[in-house]
């Protein structure tokens, strides 16, 4: 059963094409990667199934319901994250009050539930010693890992990520590795990522897109052979 | 001390501070800081929205002057007792709170400022309009024999302290708790990063109006209770003098901090006070004394204090 698919999903920037009528399909319990070259429309696809930005056409499904006209926060409400691909934390707050944030709109009032999920949160992305630092205060990586840390407070059916490795050090790219590998148990992952070693070793499946429309889809090997995908993105990388 | 006994320690001191001042102050300081005590209570309603929401209210008098005309009204024309009518004071500042709220949060940032200042100056005119029952500038007294609760004269010095100490009590324990409530933290997160806290699942909008009616209702009371304390409503409360001046208190004691209203509306009057002793020009000391203030301490003194000294001021 699919969790989230889209029918002709399209974006248009004042007579730009972004998001080109695509259909998507997202089974419960994938890691997906989505990939392509800077400006395929990846950030502005993945803003329209969260609510961030809003379709022109097309209808986005989550869990067999039309969510289209559904505004972001009752999308997150229903059990989606987002991360930003420019990152977005509150930075004048301490890293537990950040990762609180996220914990208590899904959990509510219950405050040693609360702390014990920021608890195991922040072990999972290894900030625990930080909880107490000012978040703007952290190294570029440990908010990228925060922002993650905001994801998974929330326990989402699906987790999406916007080019979540960017800016991570070789050794954290290789937690967020884990990390992703981890979660596969019982989250749905969509993944915008440049980082191919990272794709290949974390996705079940991949969706290439390009200037706006899905090129290939299929399987990590499927993707790597594809003369297509060669040609408009890994030849370039 | 886990922060939160140190914040009960500190609010507990303040108002402790506040009674025994009586006892120790001549009488035209007690009555200063009565006034200064309900200024507070707006101050405070005005930071709950400017110091931890975010959004900058050039309106707010018409809030103070729909709690002070929806009390004076009341007991002028419907012939209410003062308790019914601080209620009334209450729901007009909460009803009108409410609409405000819903059209000005249409509008974001600078859009955000001049609708409310609008509003407000609508709101003025409607009085000045409106004139043969709110007497225009010129306002109205409230008599002596309506200034009384439960058998209490709010007219004499004494009981008026009192009076004005509990409003503020109520008020300033309440925004205490508030701001350490989910709601509160809410309001914290949407002042940072609102877009943030959006995708976190929170409806923005819907904290923003809450947070206004609470505002303006607490804004709405400072006036009913001006009105019932000092015995007179006027037009000038609803001028945009009066829209700016919670602004500075709280922008002078520190926004987004629960002492900070206290000290700013303190500070201010007696800035003004003492400097009005000496020359005419008392506003350009004031206003000079801001700039000064905004230019080496933009967190206003609380923040200094939060900054320097007490990390886990509230
Ligand atoms: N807010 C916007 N207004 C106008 N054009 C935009 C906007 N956001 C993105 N674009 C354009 O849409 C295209 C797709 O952008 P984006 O979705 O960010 O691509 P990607 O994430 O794959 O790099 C690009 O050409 C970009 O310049
Ligand atoms: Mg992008």
């Amino acid at each position: 059963m699919s969790l989230l698919s889209t029918k002709g999903l399209s974006k248009n920037y004042a007579g730009l094409q972004a998001v080109n009528s695509v259909d998507f399909d997202l089974p419960e319990g994938q890691i997906r990667a989505l990939i392509g070259p800077n400006g395929a429309g990846k950030t502005t696809f993945v803003g329209m199934l969260s609510g961030r930005i809003e379709s022109s056409q097309g209808q986005v499904y989550f869990d067999g319901t039309d969510i289209t006209g559904m505004p972001a926060h009752r999308r997150m409400g229903l059990g989606m994250a987002y991360t930003f691909q420019i990152t977005s934390i509150f930075s004048k707050l301490s890293v537990h009050e950040n990762v609180a944030l996220a914990a208590r709109r899904v959990i509510g009032g219950n405050n040693s539930q609360v702390r014990l999920r920021i608890k195991e949160v922040l072990n999972k992305v290894h900030l625990v010693d930080r909880a107490d630092q000012i978040a703007g205060d952290l190294s570029y990586g440990h908010q990228r890992l925060l922002e993650i840390g905001m994801g998974l407070a929330q326990s989402p059916r699906l987790f999406i990520l916007d080019e979540p490795t960017q800016g991570l050090a070789e050794n954290e790219i290789d937690d967020f590795i884990l990390l992703i590998q981890a979660l596969s148990a019982e989250t749905t992952v969509l993944l915008i990522e440049h980082n191919m070693d990272v794709v290949m070793r974390t996705a079940n499946y991949i969706t290439v897109l390009n200037f706006g429309e899905t090129l290939a889809e299929g399987t990590p090997n499927e993707i790597r052979a594809n003369q297509e995908v060669q040609a408009a993105y890994l030849g370039k990388n | 001390m886990s922060t939160a006994v140190r914040s009960s320690i500190l609010h507990l001191s303040v108002l402790c501070l506040l009674a025994t001042l009586f006892f120790i102050l001549p009488e035209y300081h007690s009555g200063n800081i009565a006034r200064i005590l309900i200024m507070a209570v707006y101050a405070m309603g005005y930071n709950l929205l400017f110091g931890y929401t975010g959004l900058l209210s050039l309106g707010h008098a018409l809030f103070f002057a729909s709690g002070m005309y929806g009390l004076g009204l009341s007991i002028d024309h419907l012939g209410l007792s003062a308790a019914p009518a601080m209620l009334v004071g209450l729901f007009s500042a909460l009803a009108i709170s409410t609409i405000i709220g819903f059209l000005a949060l249409r509008t974001s940032g600078v859009a955000f400022m001049i609708v409310t200042l609008m509003f407000a100056q609508a709101g003025y005119l409607t009085i000045l309009l409106a004139g043969k029952y709110t007497r225009g500038d010129e306002g109205f007294v409230i008599k002596q024999s309506d200034r009384i609760i439960a058998g209490i004269d709010l007219s004499q010095a004494d009981n008026r302290y009192f009076a004005a100490l509990i409003l503020f009590a109520i008020v300033f324990i309440f925004i205490g708790i508030l701001v350490n409530t989910r709601f509160g933290k809410t309001l914290v997160a949407i002042r940072e990063n609102s877009e943030r806290a959006r995708m976190l699942g929170y409806d923005i909008q819907r904290h923003k109006l809450i947070a206004i009616i609470i505002s303006g209702s607490l804004s709405g009371v400072a006036g009913a209770a001006y009105a019932l304390l000092f015995g007179y409503a006027g037009a000038t409360f609803s001028t945009v003098q009066y829209s700016i001046y919670p602004l500075l208190w709280v922008l002078l004691g520190g926004a987004g901090t629960t002492i900070g209203p206290l000290i700013g509306t303190v500070f201010m009057t007696y800035l003004i006070d003492i400097s009005s002793e000496y020359t005419s020009a008392y506003m350009l000391i004031a206003g000079l004394v801001l700039i000064l203030l905004t230019l080496f301490a933009p967190q206003g003194l609380a923040g200094v204090l939060r900054k320097k000294f007490l990390p886990w001021l509230p």
